[in-house]
């Protein structure tokens, strides 16, 4: 058993949103209601739900992308919530996202050089010429080219962009990496190709992945553990086959029974 | 079985470059109360080929060939000769129900525009047809004086189909109709769109990129890449003894739910020359 590199327990997050006829009113919605997850170095925890879930506010929360009520994100024993400014900019290095759509999260105004380097720039690691090279060689690994660099993100496609994603994510060397979605706006043969690329780099560098995702049939190819999230709970967790193979609640026995071509494989 | 739809080598090029073929030498057929759909990645040509039976391609893009409705040539009629089987005799469903929608009309009098302009309903009569339409599609009559915000996204999904259906189609299109919807939503879309079709014995012309839903729903399965149709065949022949190289190469970037699947991207090199050789 590998140790927990990232902890949330008790993860709470309400949004307050306008209600009645004129929006005078307000209601609460639970997005996130006693959350607890851990994730083991080195491995892929899933975490599955329909749309309003709460899967990606979870997301943004364990990366301190956005406020929570209460409850706490541990990153290595350390209590993300209580950092701040330079400490919590400097954790972030080790924690990154890469984000579902590919043409709404790269800066259509920056070249790839820049994009992908300016985590290095901003966390300054490393002298000119050493992040040049560090972003060339995170490009080559991703399966673009050093000429790219010079390139703008319209100049390429929705692969492509998402490779670009990654290398951005992973130019720092990050250990956690949460993935929102990462293949969902992608061919089915594209989607093949950054699943392999996701694992493959998994194995090199050692990462740990929270994985974000609706489509269980991804999520069985790339995931060790999964969670379950239905209306901002945790209704079930366990590791993938087991989960797979015997669900225990009802919700996941319906979502199971939803993915198409079940029935007919 | 009554055949329904004809199309005989369509091809669509953008008018500005007549040498990119959009669509190559497309022919296909559709019979009453048979699913039909076409599977292919961006770019394939799928919706395309979809939007060009309705007569709703885009100006800069031509088409050629031949698309015969009921025995009947429809690439050649004017727009009021067009409006009069589009939404009446072809029924459309579009991939974003959010879009698809006006959201500043009820969704009531959205449904009754389409039995208005077609079927001539007024009054009480339209009122019922409209209540009739929502039950069918498993919508509680009242939410014909909703607007389209206070609808989830399956709701306004069902409500695409009521329109569509309204006027009884003998064709219906559904371009990714679940496509944006959650897999419980998209279960109980697609049973309701095999009932519909089975219950009017509609011909449906379904577009999707997606084999688990081929899987569910589909008789038969055109596998389009780059504008071609490279094979056909029923669901059971393309899902279980594919015979393109292209097919069986998309088959294998396709996750299972079972996790025993060894995923496979396309090399589309060696493809090129796959199919050169045969």
């Amino acid at each position: 058993m590998s140790e927990v590199i990232l902890q949330a327990s008790n993860l709470v997050k309400t949004y307050t949103q306008a209600a009645g006829r004129f929006g005078f009113a307000t209601s609460q919605i639970k997005a996130l209601d006693d959350v607890s997850i851990a994730l083991k170095a080195g491995t892929t925890l899933a975490v599955v739900g329909e749309s309003g879930s709460g899967k990606s506010t979870l997301a943004r929360c364990l990366l301190q992308l956005q406020p929570f009520d209460s409850g706490k994100v541990l990153f290595q024993g350390q209590d993300l919530a209580k950092l701040h400014g330079d400490d919590l900019r400097s954790m972030r290095k080790h924690l990154q996202m890469v984000f579902q759509d590919p043409f709404a999260s790269l800066n259509p105004r920056m070249k790839i050089g820049e994009i992908v380097g300016e985590g290095l720039l901003i966390h300054g690691l490393g002298s000119k010429a050493e992040q040049q090279e560090k972003v060339h060689r995170m490009l080559q690994r991703v399966g673009l080219e050093v000429a790219d660099t010079q390139k703008y993100p319209h100049q390429f496609s929705g692969g492509q962009r998402q490779r670009i994603g990654i290398a951005r994510a992973l130019v720092l060397e990050p250990k956690v990496v949460v993935c929102d979605e990462p293949v969902s706006a992608l061919d089915v043969s594209v989607q093949a190709q950054i699943l392999l690329l996701l694992k493959d780099l998994q194995r090199e560098m050692n990462l740990s992945y929270v994985f974000i995702s609706h489509d269980l049939r991804v999520v069985r190819h790339i995931a060790d553990e999964i969670v379950v999230m239905n209306k901002g709970k945790i209704v079930e967790h366990g590791a993938v086959a087991d989960v797979y193979n015997a669900p225990q609640q009802t919700y996941t026995q319906q979502l199971l029974s939803a993915i198409p071509g079940r029935k007919a494989a | 079985m009554t055949e329904i739809l004809n199309i005989t080598n369509l091809t669509i090029t953008p008018k500005s470059a007549p040498n990119r073929l959009l669509v190559n030498n497309v022919s296909l057929t559709l019979s009453a109360g048979k699913t039909t759909c076409i599977v292919g990645e961006s770019g394939s040509g799928k919706s395309l080929t979809a939007l060009s039976i309705m007569g709703l391609l885009s100006s800069q893009l031509q088409a050629q060939g031949s698309i015969k409705f009921q025995g009947n040539e429809i690439t050649k009629l004017d727009n009021k000769a067009l409006q009069s089987i589009r939404g009446a005799k072809i029924g459309m469903i579009f991939q974003e129900p959010m879009t698809s929608l006006n959201p500043v009309l009820t969704v009531g009098y959205q449904i009754g525009e389409t039995l208005t302009a077609h079927l001539g309903l007024k009054g009480a009569a339209l009122k019922e047809k409209i209540s009739a339409l929502l039950t069918q599609v498993g919508i509680p009559v009242e939410r014909a004086n909703s607007y389209p915000d206070e609808l989830s996204g399956g709701q306004r999904q069902r409500v695409m189909i009521a329109m569509s259906i309204a006027c009884e189609p003998l064709l219906l299109i559904a371009d990714e109709p679940t496509t944006a919807l959650d897999v419980t939503v998209q279960a109980q879309i697609l049973q309701l769109l095999d009932a519909l079709k089975t219950r009017m014995n509609m011909a449906m012309l379904f577009i999707t990129h997606d084999f688990g839903v081929v899987a569910d729903i589909a008789d038969d399965v055109i596998v389009m890449f780059r504008g071609e149709i490279v094979e056909t065949g029923t669901k059971q022949q393309i899902l279980s003894k594919p015979k393109h190289p292209y097919t069986k190469a998309l088959l294998a970037c396709v996750p299972d739910a079972e996790g025993k699947k060894q995923l496979k991207p396309i090399d589309y090199a060696w493809l090129k020359e796959d199919k050169a050789a045969a």
